[in-house]
């Protein structure tokens, strides 16, 4: 977030953090109720990484302020994305031990 | 010598050097986390059979504690609203309750550690009670460090707030950048571990 914010403009901010509050809570009852309905384990592991990656989304946004950040942060964060997601996707190039990179 | 571009914004990068410091580091912790779950999802898929983390893992004491945590986050932001508003004496009562909710965390997480000990349930036991200790052992030490910044900036360090209010202001928020990942970490690690 920039510096230049009126207090206008921080009570607006204010009444958001409260808003994404109530919506993280909600989402955590979400995804522990969910948890107890014992669905199959694929179906399951896709429903909680969703609900948690709305909740990951909602905390970066508004309350790391990534919604009205600048470019060069922007910038950071996409490279990490990109090495991040390589990191993610290694183990899965060594299923079949190695099938996808022989 | 004044540390330059504190308050005032460097022309090149749009950005004051604290943002940019605080946002290339927690740049290398995503890398950090980001190894550790990609160890998970290794060991994890190769495993023949793996446990469901709730019929080891206390779920109501976990999910308490993601309320904590989430709460914490919102007082950080909040702390840092308030010193936006110019009231110093708001900004120490959502400082001050952000620190307790990150102490209220490490206790229970205290607990449940205790619990595991008590089963004689350690890392060397099994690749899951590994895994489950790396990652919120790590996880813990950043609530820890969270809490000894977020301290001094509530203690010794708000003497800035007298002297340079502008300064203080994007201290607090950049150390709330890093409490709010230590809270997104979490996040993550929450259904990861406990619910899966």
């Amino acid at each position: 977030m920039t510096s230049d914010h009126s207090a206008a403009d921080i009570d607006r901010h204010v009444r958001v953090y409260i808003t994404v509050f109530v919506a993280l809570m909600a989402l955590t009852l979400i995804t522990v109720t969910i948890s107890y309905l014992h669905l199959p384990l694929p179906i399951a592991v896709t429903v909680a990484l969703l609900v948690a990656t709305v909740k990951g989304s909602l905390v970066a946004c508004y309350l790391m302020h990534l919604i009205s950040e600048k470019k060069l942060i922007y910038a950071v964060l996409g490279l990490t994305a990109v090495f991040f997601v390589v990191l993610l996707a290694l183990p899965v190039v060594t299923v079949n031990d190695g099938y996808w990179i022989r | 010598m004044d540390i330059p571009y504190t308050v005032e914004i460097r022309r090149d990068t749009g950005l004051i050097n604290g943002k940019i410091g605080i946002w290339l580091f927690l740049a290398s912790e995503v890398m950090l986390f980001g190894a550790l779950f990609a160890s998970y999802i290794l060991i994890r898929t190769g495993a023949p059979s793996w446990p469901r983390g709730a019929t080891m893992l206390n779920v109501p004491l976990a999910t308490f504690n993601t309320i904590v945590l989430i709460s914490s986050s919102v007082t950080m932001v909040m702390a840092w609203a308030s010193l936006k508003r110019g009231r110093f004496g708001t900004f120490r009562i959502y400082m001050g309750g952000t620190i307790l909710l990150g102490l209220v965390f490490l206790i229970v997480k205290y607990f449940e550690y205790s619990a595991h000990f008590h089963e004689g349930a350690y890392p060397s036991t099994s690749n899951f009670l590994a895994l489950y200790f790396t990652l919120t052992g790590l996880h813990m030490l950043h609530v820890f460090g969270g809490m000894m910044v977020n301290a001094y900036f509530w203690g010794p360090g708000s003497k800035l707030w007298k002297t340079n209010p502008e300064w203080f202001t994007n201290r607090v928020e950049h150390s709330g950048l890093f409490w709010h990942f230590v809270d997104l970490v979490w996040i993550f690690l929450f259904p990861t571990l406990y619910l899966l």
